[in-house]
């Protein structure tokens, strides 16, 4: 077996989900082999070589792969892919963005959004929002796979020695181009990767009082997500939306605010080690899935968390 | 301008599916059906395209059971002009689903081509992006804002780190994200009306589609379940079960 896992990272560092793509690699068992396409991506390059492992560190670095645009980057790694058994990238908005592009190109079924390997062909996966997880089989000669990192821990950022070799291939399909992006700046953990998520929902009734989870995640070390409802509603970014079409987060502790508990939402979350649900409406179905939940109005008692914490 | 939007028939998003007793599959009798909810955003897109420019011409896509037919009569409701049901009585992979639309696609030539990012029944979000393979045209995911100009789309891309906007040449694909629009509610008016647009029938076999599974399921079954939990009585309450009880505050 032969694995390439294709890395996510901003040109001058690697993203943990890398680190999390890679486990799901190693329980498939094979050589494994990690692609950085990017732009001046040295920096990410480096870190690379140092992740536990790993054998080699392919290299695509030109200007065509900087912003990760798909039509450039699938058919690089439809190339470099066609020779191996499974090609692996997280399920990012990246990886899904690009993976089922390179499928594609290559004939393949992808499978998205792994949540378990069985065995070199056969994989679990969440369907209908989580309520069911379906054992599937492929047949084709490669499979592409995304992966839900949620479900497997992180390799070691440290102790491997890969070499890195350069690739020199070079598509540019001259049909996108990137306009500009803004992205989110925080001092918090990422949310995917927080082992804290503090999450609001409606009943945080305006963007001022996300202020008053910000400060309890702040004391817990934790990151701060939401609802769609709070999303739509313009309360916070799109990129804090926790749920079956937004992010996937396990924390060790997830503390729900103001959220009623929609299938879609349990969908992003149910797999939080402890779950805490703080809602007025006793009813909310939030509080089935919750192992500690606090029946109160938000205002009065977060504020208090926050006090005595 | 042409624009093809493609519409998936799937279990309505209220409804909690399980699995049938013997594992096989997800029991789907008499459960709600109804248009998947990304799609219908990118019908609402199609027509409010329609609405600045009237030249523009909207073709619906299904392929889906005879009863898709109802799918593709809700987006004609909604606005599009007419329809087309590509009929299989199996449930197609995403690949199969794409190559169906690349057929439609050289049959019809459309500018743009409007599809929702990801099916809430099968949660892949794959279809679009392989379609843009397939077409080798340029792809615009999670599209939160999409502006069509001088022969070009510029679509913001809601991202894992907040928005990226990129700009796409035409012909191009297009992918839903929930932010990009509120789909209207069809008026009485335009649901009769919708029941005489054109509405054509064609099948993957008369399009020259293999659809051979690649992929096949072995087993379905229930997430693990969580054990019940209980309520707290107070903050103070909370704050001793987290730091002595499940531990995970100090
Ligand atoms: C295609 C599709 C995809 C979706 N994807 C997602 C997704 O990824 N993530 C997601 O979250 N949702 C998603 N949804 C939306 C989902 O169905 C729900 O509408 C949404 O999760 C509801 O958000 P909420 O719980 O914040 O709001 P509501 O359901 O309105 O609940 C608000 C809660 O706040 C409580 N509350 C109000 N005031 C207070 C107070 N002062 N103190 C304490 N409690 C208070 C209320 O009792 C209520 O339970 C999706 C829906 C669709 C159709
Ligand atoms: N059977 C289908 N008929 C028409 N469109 C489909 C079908 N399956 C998927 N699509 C389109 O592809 C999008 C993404 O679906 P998926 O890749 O299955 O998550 C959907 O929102 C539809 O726009």
């Amino acid at each position: 077996m032969s694995i390439l896992v294709i890395a996510e990272h901003d040109n001058s560092s690697l993203k943990p989900a890398t680190l999390n793509t890679i486990t799901a690699a190693q329980s498939i068992g094979g050589d494994i082999d990690l692609l950085i396409a990017g732009a001046d991506c040295g920096g990410a390059a480096n870190e690379a070589t140092k992740v536990s492992g790993i054998g080699r560190v392919l290299v695509a670095d030109n200007p065509a792969y900087g912003h990760r645009l798909a039509e450039n980057i699938a058919p690089l790694i439809a190339e470099v892919g066609a020779s191996y058994s499974h090609i692996l990238a997280p399920a990012t908005t990246t990886g899904k963005n690009i993976i089922p592009r390179v499928a594609a190109l290559l004939d393949v079924q992808a499978i998205s959004d792994i949540s378990s390997v069985e065995s070199a062909d056969t994989f679990k996966r969440p369907i209908y929002a989580g309520n069911i997880i379906a054992t599937v089989q492929s047949s084709d000669s490669i499979k592409v796979l995304t992966v839900r990192t949620t479900a497997f821990d992180a390799v070691s950022a440290e102790g491997g020695t890969a070499s890195i070799e350069a690739l020199t291939s070079i598509h540019n399909s001259g049909n996108s181009s990137f306009i500009g992006e803004e992205l989110a700046v925080s001092e918090r953990p990422e949310l995917t990767a927080a082992r804290v998520v503090i999450s609001g929902g409606r009943g945080m009734a305006s963007s001022d009082n996300f202020q008053l989870l910000e400060k309890l995640a702040d004391k817990l070390g934790g990151a701060v997500g939401a609802s769609r409802a709070a999303v739509d509603a313009g309360f916070v970014p799109n990129d804090m939306q926790v749920g079956q079409t937004g992010k996937i987060v396990a924390p060790d502790l997830y503390i729900a605010v103001g959220i009623s508990g929609a299938i879609q939402h349990l969908a992003g979350m149910k797999d939080s080690k402890v779950i805490v649900a703080i809602n007025k409406d006793e009813e909310a179905p939030i509080f089935q899935m919750a192992d500690y939940g606090l029946v109160a109005d938000l205002f009065d008692v977060v504020p208090e968390l926050n006090t005595k914490l | 301008m042409k624009v093809l939007v493609a519409v998936k028939r799937v279990v309505d998003y209220n409804v909690k599916v399980r699995p049938t007793a013997d594992g096989s599959g997800v029991d789907l009798n008499n459960v709600k059906m109804s248009i998947n909810p990304f799609c219908e955003i990118a019908v609402e897109e199609a027509v409010r395209l329609k609405e600045k420019d009237p030249a523009t011409e909207i073709v619906a896509v299904s392929i889906g059971p005879q009863q898709a037919q109802e799918q593709i009569r809700t987006s004609l409701a909604l606005g599009a002009d007419r329809g087309i049901l590509i009929k299989s009585d199996t449930d197609l992979e995403p690949l199969a689903i794409a190559k169906c639309l690349k057929a439609i696609c050289d049959q019809e030539s459309p500018d743009l081509i409007l599809m929702g990012k990801q099916s809430i029944d099968g949660d892949n979000n794959q279809t679009g992006q392989m379609l843009g393979a397939l077409t080798g045209y340029p792809q615009g995911t999670f599209a939160s804002e999409l502006i069509v100009e001088g022969g070009k789309a510029k679509v913001t891309r809601e991202v894992d780190g907040g928005l990226q906007t990129v700009g796409l040449s035409l012909p191009a694909i297009v992918t839903t994200d929930l932010r990009l629009n509120e789909p209207r509610y069809a008026s009485l008016p335009n649901i009769m009306k919708a029941k005489k647009k054109p509405l054509d029938t064609t099948s993957p076999e008369e399009l020259g589609i293999d659809t051979t599974p690649r992929v096949t399921t072995l087993k379905v079954e229930p997430p693990p379940e969580r054990a019940a939990g209980i309520k707290v009585a107070d903050v103070d309450d909370l704050l001793y079960k987290l730091k002595n009880e499940a531990k995970v505050i100090s």
